[in-house]
Parts: C-alpha cells; sequence; structure tokens
C-alpha cells in the first residue's frame, strides 16, 4: 500500500508541477459556471431548479470532455516510459508491476479527483452564493461529480489498456483518439443509425436497453438524468430508464466493470511485457 | 544487515540459460555461478548479449528455456521483488524524468527503497551533484545523468550492483572516483557485475572476468586463468649490454622465439610452460644481461584472442 501511495504521489506531484491540475481546474471550473449561469436564462428560474439543470447541461458536456481529459493523461502512462526507459529502472525497485499499474492509476484518479473537486465543486458553490444559499438539488449535483469521476476512471483504464499495448507513443495517442471517436461519438450515432434503419422493428426494446448499458458513456448519461426525480422531469428522461430495467445499482456496475476489466488486461498484458 | 543470511554460493546462478527474442537467439547456454563479495566484470562486442543477460538476473525479462536464481529467488516473480532493495542497477544510458529535479528524482527512488532523505543528500553530495541538484534533470548533461544513475545505484548500501557501462560519459577524474566508490561497496562486502568496454580501467579491478561473443560465453576466469587458456605467449624483454643484442640472441633455443631485437634490448615469447626454464636460462647468461622485465598479461590482449580467435 505504502508503494502505491509513493507511486500515486509522483504522478499527482508531475500534474501540479506541469500545471496539468490547474488547467483542468481552470476548465471544468469555467464551463460548469458558464453553463449554470447560461442555463438559467431560458427557463427563466421558475418551475426548474437551477442545479437539475445544470446537472443536465453540464453531464452532457462531461461525456465528451471528461474521457478526452482521462485519455490524455492516461495514454503515454506506460508506453512513455517504457520509450524514455524509465519503466525499465523503476521495474529493478522493490515494486511489483502490478503496484506499478495501480499507484499510477490512483495518482491520475486522484488528479481528475482534485479537478472536479476545485472545478464543479467550485462552481457549486458561487452558484449557492449567487443564489442567495439555495442549495436545493446538490444531491444531484454531487451525485454528477462522483459519476464523473467514475467516467474519467473508466477512460484513464482504457487509456493503460492502449498504452501497454501499442509500441510507440505516437501510436497511442493515435488510438487514444480512436477510442474516444469510438465510445463517445460513434458508438451512439451507430446506434441511432441502426435504429432509424429498423423500420421493422426487429431490435427489441430490451436489446436497445442493453446495448445502452453497455456503453459506458450511456451508463453515465442514464445515471445522470434519471436517478433524481427533479432532474429526470427536467431532462424529459423520466421513467424511460426505469422502465428499461436500469436500476442506478446495475448502471454504476457497468460502469466499474469499465474500469476493471480494462485494468486487469493492461496488467495481464505488462506482466507478459519483456523489457 | 536485516536480509535473510544467503547461501555464498546463491548469490547469482544461472543455469543453462537461453534467450530467444523471436527467432534471433540472444543468449545461448548461459552457465554462471557467482559468490558473495566477487567483483565480475563482463566484456564483449556490442550486442553480444551482456545486457540481456542483466536484464535477465534484474527479472526484467524472462529466460526461454533455463533457470536464473538471484539471493535464493527467480528474479522474474513478485516473490522475490522485495530482495530488490538489495540491488542497485545502473543501466546502459540511463533515463530519468526530466521535469524533475536532481534532488526529487533521487528522493523518489530513495523513497521507494525505503531510504531517508538525509542519505539522498550524502550521495548527491558523493557523486558531486549537489549544487545542480535543484535544477531539473532535462538540464542535466550526459556525465550528470550518469553520476546521478550511479547515485540511484547506490541507494540504500545495495548487496549487489549491476552496473552496464558505468564509466561513459564520465571524465578521467570522475572514473577514478566511480571505482574508488565502487571498491568501498566492495569492501563493505557487495557484489557487483559490471559490463565494460573499457578493458584497461576494470583489468586491475575485477577477480573474474566473462568474455562473451554472440550470446555465448566463450571464456571466463581469473586474468592469469584466461592467459593460460588462451595459450598466449608469455613475454619479455630483456636489456643487454649495447652491442651484445645479436650475440645474446643466437644463445636461446628454438622454444623461445625474439619478437624484436636492436642494439642493446632484446624482446621474448615464449609457452607459459617455457617460462621458468627461460628465466633461469637467461639469468645463467650472466653480466652481459643488464635487465629483465616480464610483461604482465593484459586484458585487452586476452579479449582480442577470443574475439578473433577460433574459440568454440
Amino acid at each position: 500500500m505504502k508503494m502505491l501511495w509513493i507511486l500515486a504521489v509522483k504522478e499527482l506531484r508531475d500534474g501540479l508541477r506541469n500545471r496539468w491540475i490547474a488547467a483542468a481546474i481552470f476548465l471544468l471550473g469555467s464551463l460548469a459556471l458558464a453553463l449554470s449561469l447560461l442555463g438559467s436564462a431560458p427557463t427563466g428560474s421558475v418551475s426548474v431548479n437551477e442545479l437539475d439543470i445544470t446537472v443536465i447541461s453540464l453531464s452532457s458536456l462531461s461525456v465528451y470532455l471528461i474521457p478526452l481529459i482521462a485519455l490524455m493523461l492516461s495514454f503515454d502512462a506506460l508506453v512513455g516510459e517504457f520509450e524514455r526507459g524509465t519503466m525499465m529502472l523503476l521495474l529493478t525497485y522493490p515494486v511489483t508491476r502490478w503496484q506499478v499499474i495501480m499507484g499510477k492509476f490512483l495518482g491520475h484518479v486522484l488528479i481528475l479527483f482534485v479537478a472536479i473537486l476545485a472545478g464543479y465543486g467550485g462552481a457549486l458553490l458561487i452558484m449557492i452564493f449567487i443564489t442567495n444559499g439555495n442549495t436545493e438539488g446538490w444531491q444531484a449535483y454531487a451525485m454528477m461529480m462522483l459519476t464523473t469521476l467514475i467516467l474519467g476512471a473508466v477512460f484513464i483504464a482504457l487509456g493503460y489498456l492502449i498504452s501497454v499495448y501499442v509500441k510507440e507513443r505516437a501510436s497511442a495517442a493515435g488510438a487514444a483518439i480512436g477510442v474516444w471517436l469510438m465510445f463517445v461519438v460513434m458508438y451512439d450515432l451507430i446506434l441511432f443509425g441502426v435504429l432509424l434503419l429498423d423500420e421493422q422493428q426487429l431490435m427489441s426494446q430490451q436489446l436497445l436497453s442493453i446495448l445502452m448499458l453497455i456503453s459506458p458513456t450511456d451508463s453515465y448519461r442514464i445515471l445522470n438524468l434519471s436517478l433524481f426525480e427533479g432532474v429526470s422531469q427536467a431532462s424529459g428522461i423520466a421513467g424511460i430508464a426505469s422502465q428499461a430495467g436500469m436500476s442506478g445499482i446495475v448502471l454504476f456496475l457497468v460502469m466499474l466493470a469499465w474500469i476493471i476489466l480494462p485494468l486487469s488486461a493492461s496488467l495481464l498484458l505488462f506482466q507478459r511485457r519483456e523489457l | 544487515m536485516d536480509e535473510p543470511v544467503i547461501k555464498n554460493t546463491d548469490f547469482i546462478s544461472m543455469q543453462n540459460v537461453c534467450k530467444r527474442y523471436g527467432n534471433e537467439t540472444v543468449l545461448r547456454d548461459i552457465n554462471l555461478q557467482v559468490k558473495a563479495g566477487e567483483c565480475i566484470v563482463l566484456v564483449g562486442h556490442n550486442g553480444a548479449g551482456k545486457t540481456t543477460l542483466m536484464k535477465l538476473l534484474l527479472g526484467l525479462t524472462k529466460p526461454t528455456s533455463g533457470s536464473v536464481k538471484v539471493l535464493g529467488d527467480d528474479p522474474a516473480f513478485n516473490a522475490s521483488v522485495a530482495k530488490h532493495k538489495a540491488l542497485g542497477y545502473l543501466p546502459e544510458s540511463v533515463a530519468f524524468y526530466d521535469a524533475m529535479t536532481g534532488r526529487e528524482v533521487l528522493r523518489f527512488y530513495a523513497r521507494l527503497k525505503a531510504v531517508s532523505n538525509d542519505e539522498c543528500e550524502k550521495l548527491l553530495e558523493l557523486v558531486g551533484l549537489a549544487d545542480a541538484a535543484k535544477r531539473k534533470v532535462g538540464t542535466y548533461s550526459k556525465g550528470m545523468r550518469q553520476r546521478l544513475g550511479l547515485a540511484q545505484a547506490m541507494l540504500g548500501e545495495p548487496q549487489l550492483l549491476f552496473l552496464d557501462e558505468p564509466t561513459t560519459g564520465l571524465d578521467p577524474l570522475l572514473r577514478q572516483h566511480f571505482y574508488e566508490l565502487i571498491d568501498d561497496l566492495h569492501k563493505e562486502g557487495a557484489t557487483s557485475i559490471i559490463s565494460s568496454h573499457a578493458l584497461n580501467e576494470v583489468e586491475a579491478r575485477a577477480n573474474r572476468f566473462i568474455i562473451m561473443k554472440s550470446g555465448v560465453i566463450v571464456a571466463s576466469g581469473t586474468l592469469e586463468e584466461l592467459y593460460q587458456q588462451a595459450a598466449l605467449p608469455v613475454r619479455m624483454k630483456i636489456s643487454v649490454t649495447p652491442g651484445e643484442a645479436s650475440s645474446v640472441a643466437q644463445r636461446f633455443n628454438a622454444d623461445v622465439s625474439i619478437t624484436h631485437i636492436n642494439n642493446e634490448s632484446l624482446s621474448l615469447a615464449c609457452i607459459t610452460g617455457e617460462k621458468m626454464p627461460l628465466i633461469r636460462h637467461i639469468t645463467s647468461l650472466g653480466d652481459v644481461v643488464n635487465d629483465m622485465q616480464i610483461m604482465p598479461p593484459r586484458l585487452d590482449e586476452v579479449y582480442s584472442h577470443f574475439m578473433n580467435g577460433d574459440a568454440s
């Protein structure tokens, strides 16, 4: 455990040193603020809670942004060290290979945690301040922060899988963009396309649910849009998720599986790798 | 020492080790036993398999066949990783995290070995990086990186040192200094395996040389043993009264070859077994011989013999 911590702290310090964390906090914070301030305009803040609106818009944006940030953070993590030769030296120290991967993972998740907590959390405090202490709907917002971190962890894990699989850094960067496109953009587009073409309705409701469920980004979206009543009413998705049998716990488990599976695969590949 | 006592012969053992990368055989039939306290020098041209041999001993790669044991365990398995605390490694062309300062790098590695920050400062002082400790490693010169590499290899007073071309990029003074540091570690009982191209530097320091060629150990032993294995001639030089050289030359029998002759000196060579009879013969020549030198065996001669020769 101590080894994990030493390795994690190193990543965290790297993140602070190259101002990565500062940039991410600034990006996330300003987006959250902009969306919440703009978001309150069209609804006129009459019937719907402002924080709920912010959760909808912010989670819709996070689903694009967070995977990108997470992949940028992680694609280089292993292949970069292989290429520079620092991994070889590190592994002659009393650390096991799983400690190296888990330590890095812990460190990178911590970086995201700090960025989300400071960025989104800071924006939340400002919003509460502006609305004269109106904290209604904070639970949904907090849940959004938590699930955003989990979404980030999913793509950090996927980034490691890329990083341990490829031979060069350049191909890792390319593969990371590919993974981002596939998971964040293409998957849903393809799903929609199939639905549009599927005039005879060969695809059952159940199959569609499963296809959406197995995607970590869709799980994230559904979790945030359906878990809290206020949000789900505002987003117009009320009832759909529960109808399709997607309980919050299942959605969480799906996302956790998307962390555990790529991490385990990375570890397996790393164990086999010759340096 | 809180490490469990390891049997002398168990320090390093390699048995029938082969290593292939794809179709290419990098190491073939390597058998090696290293006892505690030995200083082993690996010599061989680039690509002879020296680095791969070290990587096997460090557990960075696994042998295709055969068994490798370091400090009593297979180094490639997690169970033996704790023993890496007793191990120092300086890779060939060492690389560090460029964005970190020298001090940060060393402290990071020190934490992994549970070595104190004070120790780091001492080591930085020792390798002459104390003034540059605040600078980022990315700005270091080749020699400074090498020194930082040395400092990290010496963290926690390792029992077992692996040094891959340790003196490349060091200036002569630092080389001297470096070997003094190694000698100090040896006095405290450390064992080391050093690969080097600088034959004249390592000549006097090693207990044992291992000559590698195309993934095979072609010879191993002390310098004297290698000299005998190579059946290289013993060389002597005698000084004689000026003008007497040619007459002296006629008084040697056919076993002795005269490699060089001038007015007042002769260079002689004979096989190892003829050495003592030759010396007795020279002393019997009387006053005409002023001086005599026996050339010590040199590693580069042995090396080039095994490299060029028909050694199987």
